[in-house]
């Protein structure tokens, strides 16, 4: 069967994916870095679906062991690699992050170079294999900074360039990259936030994701009303902008 | 970590309790124990899918805990039928993945959106109680993280004490994150039900009495506006699962352990969008469905159902309690013993028809022996379930039937009850008392409160 590594699969949109996949009969290899839970996430996802799940452990915030966490994904994956996701991302708090710069460096090491030194290790892999996919969830809070959340947004932001120019290099190897944006998904991130009738459940993200990644799909909002929602948004002139409270 | 939170206004499955609560997610089975230890909150109570129908899973102004995103299967015996999974699976989810196995529920209450956790904690029965018992009764053991955050694995055997006053217990002795069940063997979807037109409730009793030691399953619908002779006229319904060998050749089979069934499809097909206005289901629209039903039906032998009509008519329209319109309604549940129960059940549905309280869809069954859960709603005799709409006058009208039901020796279902009151309350259970020392000594700093256990002096 084909395989798939989500890093990231612990909870929220990632868990659901991985849920996704397992439904259409893919092997997966769950990573992240709690190992106790992504050995029950792999077990229920196996009892469901009857695939294999093997939980592995990796932390992108540990650059230094990162490597050496994704090979050992990639080689557990094998020849029947099809694809990578990167589902770890980290919020933070804003709040925080005003008084500590400790908590602006993991905002940005988290959802940026932890990022996309995950992507690059993956990147090398399939360009060498000449197939598959690599999918990474962004975010709309990339499309443009606003006060509550430009840290967050800024790394997202340069991750959502960085996956441009990888798409353009691996293009010709015939490696797939997709950007995922979602907007409000009900996990962690949102709960009690208080974002209503725009969040979307995990498994509703993660089925529109599915078919994104299937359809060969560059960039994705999702839920897809968020494309438009975002046009709005960018259009606004920064004149404007600056004066708004969001 | 903590897990996320969220000030909510929450009610039970009838609308008619409701409270702010500040509700807690956890999305990792550790963040549990953060919760309780965060001291963000005096008191919690942990909750399921929300379906009992009072204030069971409420903690006004206080902690909710909520694992419902702590959901995952960890092991299942494809020889035995034995599952173990964490608390907030559904019973759903259940028969989503195991049914086309061949794997049935041991016990389903009316609806399947329901939790394992909710489903111990209100220890609950179906159809098959008098011959089964209730759910707990397949719980082979579970793991309980107490108040003072202590992981306990509770059997029948050991730590029985702590595992028969969380059985029952409406999440007073801890947050359970897992348990291991038995579930029971079927080869089809279907069941043969034997439909009985009673013309009154002598004539239903005297039959569930000789006829349900044959069955599996066995419930009536009582039309509860029905009066003088024809007093408790119903439908029984009485069912065993169908073999695959006595299935009409188009039926679904299950072959019984490949695990090639079709998929089983637990989604509701409809979803009510909106509230209905309050009082339209008044005495009249009920009494007309109520006479609608009752003449549609005749006594027929061994049809064939499948187990989604039999067992969860209702799931098939989600948020359907938003047709008793914003106020609201009460289920109002008793059991009696058998020996005062046909008395017991003739006064109360008198009392009920006088009243012209519009009950609608209301439900008899017979109880088998009643199970060690220290405040476990079932005894040995009867039960009857009755939904009834909120109106003004309802609180003091059950009171009164709470009085009848008491004289005869029954009690009130604490997974429905909205209104029942701490003498009444502790009249109907007598094992409250070492529940209360077993809970005591599981919560010394008094943890766990809620909504329900507050208005019934539960833990005083
Ligand atoms: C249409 C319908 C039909 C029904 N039919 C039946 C029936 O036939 N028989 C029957 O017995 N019941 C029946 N019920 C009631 C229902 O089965 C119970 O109320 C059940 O407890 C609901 O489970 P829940 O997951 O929704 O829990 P909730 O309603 O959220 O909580 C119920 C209780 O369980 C506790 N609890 C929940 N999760 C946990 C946990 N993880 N650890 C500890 N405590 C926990 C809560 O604190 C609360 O006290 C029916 C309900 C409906 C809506
Ligand atoms: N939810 C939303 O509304 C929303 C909106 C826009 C974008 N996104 C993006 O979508 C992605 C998934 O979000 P989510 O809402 O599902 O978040 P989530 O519920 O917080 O899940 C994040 C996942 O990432 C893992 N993770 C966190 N830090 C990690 C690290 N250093 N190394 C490895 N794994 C790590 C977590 O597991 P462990 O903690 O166990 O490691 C968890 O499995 C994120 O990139 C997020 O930025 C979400």
């Amino acid at each position: 069967m084909p395989t798939v590594i989500i890093l990231g699969a612990n909870a929220g949109i990632g868990r659901a994916l991985a849920a996704e996949f397992a439904s259409h009969h893919y092997d997966l290899i769950l990573s992240g870095r709690d190992r106790e839970e992504l050995v029950m996430v792999a077990a229920d996802l196996s009892l469901r679906h009857k695939v294999s799940a093997r939980p592995l452990t990796a932390d992108i915030g540990k650059t230094e062991v990162l490597q050496s966490a994704m090979e050992e994904c990639l080689n557990a994956a094998g020849e029947a690699l099809e694809g990578f996701v990167l589902c770890a991302g980290y919020l933070g708090n804003p709040e925080t992050a005003k008084k500590d710069l400790s908590e602006v460096r993991r905002i940005l090491e988290i959802n940026f170079t932890g990022s996309v030194l995950a992507l690059e290790i993956a990147a090398k892999h399939f360009e060498q294999k000449r197939r598959g996919f690599i999918c990474a969830l962004s975010s709309v809070a990339g499309d443009r900074g606003r006060q509550s959340n430009y840290l967050y947004g800024s790394a997202k932001g340069g991750l959502t360039t960085y996956l441009q120019g990888l798409r353009n290099r691996l293009y010709r190897s015939g490696v797939h990259v997709i950007t995922i944006k979602p907007g409000f998904v009900d996990t962690r991130m949102v709960f009690g936030k208080g974002k209503g009738p725009l969040t979307a459940s995990p498994e509703r993200a993660a089925t529109d994701i599915f078919r994104a990644i299937k359809k060969h799909k560059d960039v994705v909002y999702v839920p897809w009303f968020w494309r438009i929602i975002m046009l709005v948004v960018r259009k606004i002139p920064e004149s404007v902008f600056k004066r708004l409270r969001m | 970590m903590n897990p996320a939170t969220s000030t909510q206004k929450l009610s039970g499955w009838g609308r008619f309790r409701t409270g702010s609560c500040h509700v807690f997610r956890p999305e990792k089975r550790s963040e549990v124990a953060a919760a309780l230890a965060s001291g963000e909150q005096s008191t919690y109570i942990p909750r399921g899918l929300g379906r009992s129908y009072g204030d069971a899973s409420l903690n006004e102004n206080g902690g909710v805990i909520w694992p419902i995103r702590l959901n995952r299967f960890l092991s299942f015996d494809d020889s035995t039928g034995e599952i173990e999974c964490e608390s907030g699976v559904s019973l759903a989810e259940i028969l989503e993945f195991f049914l086309p196995r061949g794997w049935f529920l041991p016990v389903s209450p009316g609806t399947k959106f329901v939790t394992v956790g909710g489903a111990i904690a209100a220890d609950i029965h179906g159809k098959n109680h008098h011959r089964d018992g209730t759910f707990s009764n397949f719980v082979q053991s579970l793991e309980l993280l107490t108040p003072a955050g202590e992981l306990l694995r509770c059997t029948p055997a050991n730590n029985s004490e702590i595992f028969w006053a969380t059985a029952g217990g409406m999440g007073l002795t801890g947050v359970i994150l897992s348990a291991r069940l038995r579930l029971r063997q079927v080869d089809s979807t279907n069941v043969f039900v034997d439909y009985y037109k009673a013309v009154n409730l002598e004539d239903a009793l005297d039959k569930m009495e000789t006829s349900d030691a044959r069955y599996d399953y066995s419930v009536a619908w009582i039309d509860a506006l029905s009066t003088g002779k024809a007093l408790g006229r119903c439908i029984l319904m009485s069912g065993n699962h169908a073999p695959a060998s006595e299935l009409p050749s188009r039926a679904r089979k299950l072959p019984p352990g490949t695990g090639n069934g079709a998929a089983v499809s637990t989604r509701p097909k409809w979803n009510l969008l909106a509230d209905f206005p309050s009082g339209t289901l008044n005495q009249l629209t009920v009494k007309a469905f109520n006479a609608v039903y009752y003449a549609i039906h005749s006594t027929a032998p061994r049809q064939l159902v499948s187990f989604e009509k039999f067992f969860y008519p209702l799931d098939a329209i989600d948020n359907w309690n938003r047709m008793y319109g914003k106020d609201g309604f009460v289920q109002y549940q008793i059991a009696l013993p058998q020996a005062s129960g046909r008395e017991g059940l003739r006064v109360v549905l008198d009392r009920l028809a006088r009243s012209g309280c519009a009950s609608f869809l209301a439900v008899l069954k017979r109880f088998g022996e009643a199970g060690p859960g220290l405040l476990s709603f079932p005894l040995h005799g009867y039960t009857l379930a009755l939904d009834i709409p909120v109106r003004r006058g309802l609180i003091p009208f059950l009171h009164e039937l709470d009085r009848m039901t008491l004289d005869h020796g029954g009690r009130v279902y604490l997974a429905k009850d909205a209104v029942l009151r701490p003498e009444d309350f502790a009249a109907m259970y007598p094992k409250l008392d070492s529940f209360r020392s077993i809970q005591r000594r599981l919560d010394p700093k008094r943890l766990f409160s809620s909504s329900l256990a507050r208005r019934l002096k539960i833990l005083d």
